[in-house]
């Protein structure tokens, strides 16, 4: 049956979704970056949405919160995934909303009087069947996907906006966002960056030798030399791997002893990074918020006899409080730190915040 | 500009470019005043005439007595113009008739001969002054010699980028017979007034083996140095000491010499051969400060065995006192601020520090230990085995996990390299860093030191004076891929591995020596004690 050969086809799909997504695990990142695995989780949603059975938004709902749990559950550290799944079901319920015809700002925020007026949980239960509901969400969705394709491009092009000529401008590691931002900027001005090269995974030399390929005076200092240096430094641009609801960051090791140096020496640290990378988690959850690689990175088996008397640590990830950052760049323009609440309140109904 | 320039002798060119740059100088405050004497100067004109193509250079090189730092270029010449009337006037007329005698002499004259003939003038010159003259003459030599001592002399090795000073340093060597070391790869600008050596590059691949000028003892510990198998401030210091002493054990004094003079001058080749194999640490300049002044100090009637047992052992209590006992009575004091249940962080490799920790942990106190490293040099690792060696129980992280760790360490522990004169800490790259991490996060940082390797310097950033490391340590191979494997054929790609860098006093909270626990605002205070006791 045709129907049952596309079911497999899509289960299929999820499975090596998933078993990349476990593989991806190591400390060099993902096999794909976060733009990709974002783009890769929408269009697996859609296909899901477009395949499976479903009448009623509620439906649709429950089988894409299924799968979101799955897919999050396969790699906690990924944040991308959770929020795809949770710009989808806002998708879902804005356009329930608006085939039901209610305007969309009736069931938006839990306010005191609502609470107290409407008297218990709000009976939306997204029951009703509508015709057009399916089409309605998948061009929605194909939207999102169109936003995801342009995000680097659209950081890239606000680069001028912020880089002078002759600035030294320093960056921790590898990120997308960030070398797309600097070669835009390279085209019309010329400027200095300085590389911190992120022990133990030492992404900053590939990100050093792409910079220095587009001509921009590119010079590699390794992570302690980093307080040394941030007197000569202009600006501080980082990418991060998720901003967190406080308006903080996850971001890779080192980023929050850039951060420090760059407050001590009253340097501007802005961030880059697109809107998929906003995640409604707060930072204080201490046993999920780190992660651990092979301790192999830090310690090699090579030491021999003081291996199994040490305790060696190998964390990912770095968290950087929100009164250190300066300025948030994305796809939808320069935000300041204390205003991604309101980012996410948009972006994400407050509801799905737990899968 | 162009007129007052003599041609270039090809005897004379290192005085010639010498006084013509500071003639160039001098001329331009020099021409209005000229011009103005000029109607009266004409009869002593007449009469200096003949000697105008020596006094030409003659008269900046007396003006500008001998130190010539770059930082006084600009004063002194900037001196004799205000208070410069009768002086200059004789010699400056010539300046203005500098291009009417005749330039095919010069060539003819030889250096030394130019010397000889300059004395000559100079003393004829200070007989046929005027007394008022020959006051003011005075008067511009004293402020110059007010200048001296505090402006002093700029070390060679943090002026790279001035074509004169490498000149200078490459004769300096050459007459020591010692070879220069030449730089390697591409510098970053904000460093191009450092050195940056290649490892691989040592410097006795062009020495003659055996080499009759350097002692064996003291190639041995170049290469040493410049290999990186001798590091660390204390052992730098140690070994060097040694070396001396081997050289002073094989030394015999030449007939018609003092000992005293002679083998101060025997050292000075090797301290430079030293330095060009890799560049000398404030405890090293320390402990050749002290060498050279008990050199001196020795008798001229003491016999020679005599005055080499003598020597022998005074180096031998230096180190005893400085090193050995200064890092007991650290230790005591250190312990002191360790209590049980305590976790202690440390950085790299300090010798200082694993000896307090191992003693600590002799007194039977309970803590735990984490070593923090960084990239390229990897000491920490050293660190490590010796403190498990000895039972302590160690965590390893690197340097960009210290955010993670920190929350859980009760006190930092530092070794520095050496102790600055405005309280900065010069310290391995990374130390600073850790510092400031750790006042973010409340945890009380010490600093121990040795008082020996306090120094005079005073600096505020870790730019103006450092070490380059080797950039191709910052290469590393990560499953088979070298990144920055060609990085030399990237023009726009640079590498950049620090050795030094310094910490600002407010992120220090204690600083241990062998003189008490102080803060890091007394070091000049001990300092100037030191000096009362010396």
């Amino acid at each position: 049956m045709p129907g049952a050969d596309k079911e497999a086809d899509l289960t299929e799909r999820i499975e090596a979704f998933l078993a990349d997504l476990k593989r991806g695990g190591c400390g060099t990142g993902p096999i794909r970056g976060s733009g990709e695995t974002a783009r890769e989780t929408t269009a697996l949603l859609r296909k899901v949405t477009a395949q499976a059975r479903w009448s009623s938004a509620g439906d649709l709902m429950e089988i894409i919160r299924k799968e979101g749990r799955r897919m999050t559950a396969a790699q906690p550290s990924e944040t991308t995934v959770g929020n795809m799944v949770l710009r989808v079901l806002k998708i879902i319920r804005e356009e329930y909303a608006r085939s039901r015809g209610s305007s969309e700002e009736t069931d938006q925020q839990e306010s005191l009087h609502k609470l107290l007026t409407s008297g218990g949980l709000s009976e939306e239960n997204f029951r009703q069947h509508f015709v057009h509901l399916k089409a309605n969400v998948i061009e929605a969705i194909n939207e999102l996907l169109t936003e995801l394709d342009g995000t680097t491009d659209n950081i890239a092009m606000q680069a001028l906006e912020h880089i002078h000529s002759n600035e030294v401008i320093m960056t921790v590691g590898r990120s997308r966002t960030v070398e797309a931002f600097l070669k835009d900027a390279a085209r019309k001005r010329k400027f200095h960056v300085i590389v911190a090269e992120c022990a133990p995974f030492c992404q900053g030399h590939e990100m050093a030798t792409n910079l220095s390929k587009a001509s921009i005076e590119t010079t590699v200092i390794a992570d302690a030399a980093i307080f040394a240096v941030m007197s000569r430094v202009n600006k501080v641009i980082i990418g991060t791997q998720t901003v967190l609801a406080n308006g903080g960051l996850r971001a890779v090791n080192g980023t929050h002893t850039v951060a420090l140096a760059a407050r001590h020496h009253s340097t501007p640290l802005i961030v880059c990074a697109p809107m998929f990378k906003l995640s409604p988690q707060f930072p204080n959850e201490e046993d999920t918020f780190h992660k651990f690689v092979s301790p192999h990175e830090v310690l090699p088996f090579t030491e021999g006899e003081i291996l199994s008397k040490v305790n060696v640590h190998c964390p990912v990830f770095d968290y950087v409080p929100p009164e250190l950052i300066t300025l948030f760049i994305s796809n939808i323009g320069g935000n300041a730190p204390s205003y991604i609440y309101r980012l996410m309140s948009e972006l994400y109904h407050p509801e799905d915040h737990d899968l | 500009m162009a007129d007052c320039g003599e041609p270039d002798g090809p005897g004379n060119k290192d005085d010639i470019t010498r006084s013509k740059n500071e003639g160039k100088e001098l001329s331009k405050e020099e021409k209005q005043r000229l011009r103005k004497q000029k109607k009266q100067q004409k009869k002593q004109k007449e009469r200096k005439n003949e000697k105008s193509e020596t006094e030409k250079e003659k008269t900046p090189v007396s003006l500008l007595p001998p130190p010539r730092p770059v930082a006084t270029q600009k004063a002194p010449s900037a001196l004799p113009a205000p208070a410069s009337a009768p002086i200059p006037v004789p010699a400056s007329a010539p300046f203005h008739s500098s291009p009417a005698p005749s330039p095919a002499d010069k060539p003819a004259k030889s250096k030394a001969e130019l010397k000889a003939e300059r004395r000559a003038r100079q003393e004829t010159d200070r007989a046929a002054k005027q007394p008022g003259s020959s006051s003011s003459g005075i008067k511009t030599k004293v402020p110059l010699s007010e200048l001296n001592p505090v402006v002093k002399r700029l070390p060679e090795h943090v002026q790279v980028d001035d074509p004169a000073v490498v000149k200078r340093l490459a004769k300096k060597l050459e007459r020591q017979q010692i070879p220069l070391r030449s730089d390697y790869g591409y510098k970053v600008s904000l460093f191009s007034h450092l050195h940056q050596y290649s490892r691989k590059a040592p410097l006795t691949q062009q020495l003659s083996i055996p080499s009759t000028v350097i002692h064996p003892s003291i190639v041995r510990l170049g290469l040493q140095y410049s290999q990186g198998i001798v590091a660390g401030s204390n052992a730098r210091s140690v070994a060097l000491l040694h070396a001396f002493k081997q050289v002073i054990r094989d030394y015999t004094t030449p007939p018609n010499e003092e000992l005293s003079r002679d083998l101060v001058n025997k050292l000075k080749p090797y301290i430079s051969f030293l330095n060009q194999c890799r560049p000398l640490s404030a405890s090293m300049g320390n402990a050749i400060k002290y060498i050279k002044k008990e050199i001196s100090n020795i008798p001229s009637q003491c016999k020679e065995e005599e005055a080499k047992t003598k020597l022998l052992t005074c180096i031998d209590r230096y180190i005893e006192e400085k090193i050995v006992l200064a890092a007991k009575a650290i230790s005591k004091y250190a312990i002191e601020k360790i209590s049980d249940g305590d976790v202690i962080l440390v950085y790299g490799c300090s010798s200082l520090v694993n000896n307090i920790l191992c003693e600590a942990f002799e007194k039977s106190r309970k803590f735990r230990v984490i070593v923090v490293d960084s990239r390229p040099r990897l000491e920490g690792r050293e660190a490590l085995r010796r403190l498990v060696q000895r039972g302590i129980s160690c965590t390893y992280v690197l340097i960009s996990a210290l955010s993670y760790i920190l929350p859980e360490v009760s006190k930092v522990f530092l070794g520095a390299h050496a102790l600055l004169a405005n309280g900065y800490v010069m310290s391995r790259v990374g130390t600073s860093q850790i510092a400031l991490v750790a006042r973010t996060f409340n945890v009380p940082v010490l600093v121990c030191c040795e008082t020996y390797k306090f120094c005079e310097k005073v600096q505020t950033d870790s730019f103006v004076s450092n070490e380059l490391d080797d950039p191709d340590d910052l290469m590393v191979t990560r499953k088979g891929k070298t990144q920055l494997e060609n990085w030399q054929d990237v023009s726009s790609l640079g590498l950049l591995n620090l050795v030094y860098d310094v910490t600002p006093p407010d992120f220090v909270d204690l600083v241990i020596t062998d003189l008490g626990m102080i803060p890091c605002t007394s070091v000049p205070v001990v300092l100037r004690v030191k000096n009362l006791d010396q």
